[in-house]
């Protein structure tokens, strides 16, 4: 309690991962002593120096970190506002933030001594980072993905495959990313022994997003340095698109203490938050319980999950990571949403100004930078964490235009 | 007592086993569950387990999950489940009913409004899936003062000092899950799990019930040796899945199964 007089919010989630009323374990008794083990060897590796010169390693070397920060000038100049700089996870290995995340879960897999790695994936980009890093490791890996998003993302299974991946099609339910964290964790539940499961959000039962948050900290830690060292100051608004929300707290959490700097997560909007089409829990649904945690969900009145709908697969998910549902309600974080149509247009201008193809769950959060930056003045500053790059998405989007590629 | 103690105490008493069979309701309408229910308790059935449908049933096998969806057709509600209990009760004050399902459809209704609309409707217990004691409080509570046991489950990876945890919180009896996977799954180590009921009898004197893998008289007779009560899911869903289409037809297939099992149990007691 050093710190009692001074508010912080580094010091969650609490030991059982509660993050306020949200968090927590809420998993079958099955999944307990699994839950447990991951628990204390995380809590060990996390502050083991062989662990983090290996992950530090593979995050330089693998991975191609640092990611540059860009200043978007032209974009900025068109918009008429605050500076626009990007965090460029795009170029990560794999495209996408999400390679942090899997690097830092194989590799405590493979010192936890499992040899089997099981995944579940929306937009396929999870998935492609974790049969990445299986392939890398030498481990089995399965992959569970909606029957809806095979269809919907046939390069990026083909990919998984490629990598030597066996990819499951789920047919339960809303055949999407929720059935296929459903069906990984039945699988979890069964093959416990050898199986380590790599959860690629912020979601799920502690301690998986507090890990996830952890091992994705690495954005904004780098972006804090990097936007100093290039404009001299912090950053006035940190913008980033949030499906379960990883990438989001990934640059988030190293800004949270510095209270000047307005943070806003980007929820997808769909055909608009008043059809009901959408993929936005924290602007319009409540709290409940899925998936292990408490926290915000897209339910109807009986407790059931309702179906959701997004342009961007990556945001196509009823839940939210708890810390999310914590930062709304202590206010230290704001939740907006973009509409499908917004989202493509901010894809089009990044892609024709700066000569960069977001991917579209990032275009959310250059749809709200775009927005926001003609209320700022020029001198300020808005870093938006570019997650992913866009080739992934080109089918759909040339798919609206009426082209067939 | 407690309508469920009570049972455990009279079946004792004639060294019997308790039969505990599982449908979900409204699978594959609502209209038919009532007599259903009625036809297990005809067929032998000591307790039954009524589950609540529930869009995403992370525990559960293929067969379970399908008999979710059929319900959630009919948006089968948790209003509706308790409704259907009420109904039941009519005609049944003495077998115990356990609903069995997912937190969120009570998180939503509130645990108190939960409590006490189920121990108006004549339940006895709940057992909530996803929720360890961990996290149980408020809903324990909830439950303590309607009234109504709390069910949990222990599993084969659950260790002693675990165990110890859930028997604490644990009433009515305790539920092992006899392997690990989900529901539905069918390969029973018997002398496994007698091992494992050993390790719980050391800790409580509550009623133990097997659940997972019993598929058949057979499988039911040779948990029921080492068990206080047998619990029978995925076998009789599958069976209300292939006759979804003459929902008449299912009490009886029910019942033919559960008599089955009834007599094998009770021959087994009497060996």
């Amino acid at each position: 309690m050093l710190t009692s007089n001074r508010k912080t919010y580094f010091n969650q989630p609490d030991e059982q991962g509660h993050f306020g009323p949200y968090g927590g374990v809420f998993v079958a008794e099955t999944l307990m002593q699994a839950l447990e083990e991951l628990r204390q060897n995380y809590e060990k590796y996390l502050h083991d120096n062989d662990f983090l010169a290996e992950l530090d390693a593979d995050l330089t070397h693998y991975v191609g970190r640092p990611s540059p920060l860009y200043h978007a000038e032209r974009w900025s100049r068109e918009l008429d506002g605050a500076q626009i700089y990007l965090k460029r996870e795009d170029l990560n290995h794999t495209g996408a933030h999400k390679v942090n995340n899997t690097i830092g879960q194989a590799l405590l897999a493979k010192r936890m001594g499992k040899t089997r790695i099981i995944a579940e994936t929306g937009a396929g980009q999870h998935g492609v980072a974790t049969a990445t890093v299986a392939a890398r490791l030498g481990l089995e890996c399965v992959v569970y993905m909606g029957a809806v998003d095979i269809v919907r993302q046939e390069a990026n299974v083909y990919r998984m495959r490629l990598l030597g991946a066996e990819v499951r099609a789920v047919e339960s339910g809303s055949k999407t990313l929720k059935d296929a964290l459903n069906e990984a964790m039945r699988d979890w539940v069964t093959n416990i022994d050898d199986t380590f499961y790599i959860i690629g959000t912020v979601a799920g039962p502690h301690p998986y997003p507090a890990m996830v948050r952890d091992f994705q900290a690495i954005i904004g830690r780098e972006a804090r340095q990097q936007v100093q060292q290039q404009a001299g100051r912090l950053p006035d608004a940190l913008v980033a698109c949030v499906g379960g929300g990883s990438n989001a707290i990934g640059l988030f959490y190293p800004f949270l203490d510095d209270e000047a700097v307005a943070i806003y997560g980007v929820e997808a909007a769909g055909d608009g938050l008043e059809t009901g089409n959408h993929a936005a829990p924290l602007c319009a649904g409540r709290p409940g319980v899925l998936h292990g945690n408490r926290t915000y969900l897209m339910e109807d009145d009986d407790g059931q999950i309702i179906e959701t709908h997004s342009i961007s697969a990556g945001l196509d998910y009823p839940g939210v990571g708890p810390e999310h549902a914590w930062l709304k309600d202590c206010g230290r974080a704001q939740y907006v949403a973009v509409t499908d149509n917004e989202a493509l247009a901010a894809f089009h201008a990044l892609t024709r100004i700066e000569g960069i193809i977001p991917a579209l769950e990032s275009s959310h959060a250059l749809a709200y930078a775009a927005k926001l930056a003609p209320t700022l003045e020029r001198e300020q500053i808005i870093l938006v964490n570019l997650s992913g790059r866009g080739d992934k998405d080109i089918h759909t989007v040339a798919a609206l235009e009426g082209i067939e590629i | 007592m407690s309508r469920i103690a009570a049972t455990f105490k009279s079946l004792r008493a004639q060294s019997r086993k308790a039969l505990i069979p599982y449908i979900t309701a409204g699978d594959p309408k609502p209209g038919i569950t009532v007599s259903v229910m009625h036809a297990m308790v005809e067929a032998g059935a000591d307790i039954i387990e009524l589950g609540i449908p529930f869009s995403d049933p992370m525990a559960d096998g293929p067969v379970i999950q399908r008999a979710s969806e059929r319900a959630l057709i009919h948006h089968t509600s948790l209003r509706d489940v308790l409704k259907m209990v009420q109904e039941f009760r009519v005609d049944n004050a003495q077998t115990p009913v356990v609903l069995m399902g997912y937190l969120n459809p009570i998180e939503v209704m509130g645990y108190e409004a939960f409590a006490a609309a189920a121990a108006e409707a004549g339940v006895d217990a709940a057992l909530t899936v996803d929720i360890p004691p961990e996290e149980a409080g408020e809903l324990l509570s909830a439950l303590n003062r309607h009234a109504l046991n709390a069910i949990f489950l222990i599993a084969p990876t659950t260790v002693g000092s675990r165990i110890e945890t859930i028997c604490k919180v644990a009433s009515g009896f305790v539920y092992y899950v006899s392997l690990k996977g989900v529901t539905g799954a069918s390969h029973l180590d018997i002398a496994g799990v007698e091992q494992k009921l050993d390790e719980i009898r050391r800790t409580t004197d509550l009623p133990i019930g097997v659940g997972f893998g019993i598929k058949d008289a057979a499988t039911a007779a040779a948990v029921s040796k080492v068990a206080d009560a047998v619990v029978v899911g995925s076998a009789l869903v599958s069976r209300v899945e292939a006759l979804a289409d003459q929902p008449d037809a299912i009490a009886p297939a029910l019942a033919r199964l559960l008599a089955e099992m009834r007599r094998a149990m009770d021959a087994q007691s009497q060996s």
